[in-house]
């Protein structure tokens, strides 16, 4: 697995989920430490196209060999797109969790939601 | 009021786990590693190609020696036991009274009069208890003698080879134990495993597990935790105690019909005698996934019987597991329904084991 890492450009729900925002639309995933402590990952469970996420609560579960966890929702939207690769590849959430192992993007409801969201230092402090 | 946390036992191998990277975790009262450093799928891959080492030394040891050791687990145990040679292993159950397993043990036969028994973690302080209680009547002594051991499993296709080059005369066969000197120390070797592979588990003093660790990795075994563990059973359909075995199940419904030897008139013998005879309602299977998603122990299964184990098999690609069903449904090639949280998933019955090398890949 990739070394510590946790991006600049990134957005930080303090259940280690990350948002990537991009105007109205976000892409969202888990954080380093989040794949850490989950272990290998070897199932992920997409939600739907057009199904709504709330910002804390979860829209996802992403399965490793001993344990299931569920992924919260960092903003609020709807989803435009699934990462349907995590499928077949599902350990990409371990071994790029910023780039390859994105979950879903997120038609944002409030883009000015991501004011809630913690930069990568405030994440950090948290760890 | 004095609150007290459990303290939770450390193997002789401890600190060799945390220099290899354990992920330490609680398991049956004792601080385990459930992974190392490379993670769960690498060590089972090392398991099914090469060869890895496990610390089993949470398991208990119990030693039952005395003129009546043989008949004294004729009654407790659900094998025959007399079959055992001396230098013979045998799987076999404990039971009570109506037939329930309260453990599922590994015995190996020392000399006429004297067996080794290997107990679960979680269950060994009360099958002591259990056998103590039944032991009237009978000239033995049934001895706790769990912290005389520390425990290695060397499991894989070239588990036997690296042992044998520490070994200073032919390593037993399968099902079988014997007395060696490895690596300069006192072992007991036995051609046992939990995995599907070839390999030995070794019984050392306590104080020379580190040695032998060290020297097994040296040598190129891959340090193992729980987690393959649980694969690497799960995928050969060994049963796990608390998940597939418990005090509500009885053997039969288990699939282990073949470890009873009713005849004996072991404790449980009429109970299962009577299981064998009329049948259960639910049979235990082995399942595959037909589809995505994995099922997971307790989840339910739709129209009766409930998952017991289950995870994403590394050598299959795909959710694999075992399950109570009911007993006109534990058919190889049927399906049923469970529910994973919410969601339906389709599962197959499958022949057991799930994996063999015919099969991989």
């Amino acid at each position: 697995m990739a070394d510590a890492s946790y991006p600049e450009d990134l957005l930080y729900h303090p259940e280690h989920d990350w948002a990537r925002v991009e105007d109205d639309v976000a892409t969202f995933g888990i954080t380093w430490f989040a794949q850490d402590a989950l272990g290998e990952v070897v199932f992920f469970d997409p939600p739907e196209v057009g199904s709504s996420v709330t910002a804390n609560e979860f829209y996802a579960e992403v399965e490793s060999v001993k344990a299931v966890s569920e992924v919260i929702a960092p903003l609020t939207g709807e989803i435009v797109e699934v990462n349907t690769a995590l499928a077949d590849t599902p350990e990409a959430i371990n071994e790029d969790p910023y780039g390859a192992g994105w979950m879903v993007r997120v038609k944002l409801a409030d883009p000015g939601q991501a004011d809630e969201l913690m930069d990568r230092d405030a994440y950090m402090s948290t760890l | 009021m004095l609150v007290t946390t459990p303290t939770l036992k450390r193997t002789p191998l401890f600190d060799a786990h945390v220099a290899a990277g354990a992920k330490l975790v609680p398991f049956g009262g004792w601080e385990m590693p459930v992974q190392y450093a490379d993670g769960v799928r690498a060590e089972h891959e090392a398991v099914r190609r090469g060869v890895g080492v496990f610390d089993v030394s949470h398991m208990g040891e119990v030693a039952v020696s005395g003129p009546d050791a043989e008949a004294f687990l004729q009654h407790v145990y659900s094998n025959d036991v007399a079959r055992m040679a001396v230098g013979a292993a045998q799987y076999a159950l404990i039971c009570n009274e109506d037939g329930g397993v309260l453990d599922d043990v590994f015995s190996y036969r020392l000399a006429p009069d004297r067996f080794l028994t290997v107990t679960n973690a979680a269950n060994h302080d009360s099958d002591v208890a259990w056998m103590r209680s039944h032991a009237g009547g009978f000239d033995v002594e049934v001895a706790d003698v769990l912290d005389a051991y520390a425990m290695l499993a060397v499991q894989g296709p070239i588990a036997r080879e690296i042992v044998q080059a520490l070994a200073d005369s032919p390593l037993p066969a399968r099902m079988q134990a014997a007395r060696r000197i490895v690596h300069g120390r006192e072992a007991l070797v036995c051609g046992t495993g939990y995995t599907g592979e070839d390999g030995v588990e070794l019984l050392l003093h306590p104080d020379d597990g580190p040695a032998i660790w060290d020297e097994l990795l040296r040598r190129g075994a891959v340090p193992c935790g729980l987690a393959a563990r649980d694969t690497l059973r799960l995928e050969v359909c060994y049963p796990l105690y608390g998940n597939e075995l418990s005090a509500e199940r009885n053997p039969i419904e288990a699939g282990l019909a073949w470890v009873c030897a009713e005849e004996t008139g072991f404790i449980g013998s009429l109970a299962v005698g009577a299981a064998r005879a009329d049948g259960t309602a639910q049979k235990l299977v082995a399942f595959k996934i037909d589809g995505p998603g994995i099922a997971r122990q307790g989840n339910p299964i739709v129209g009766g019987g409930e998952v017991t184990s289950g995870t994403m098999s590394p050598s299959l690609g795909v959710g694999i597991g075992m399950a109570y069903v009911p007993s006109e449904r534990a058919t190889v090639g049927k399906t049923f329904e469970i529910d994973v949280r919410g969601k339906l998933r389709t599962a197959v019955v499958a022949s057991r084991p799930l994996y063999t090398k015919e099969t991989d890949g």
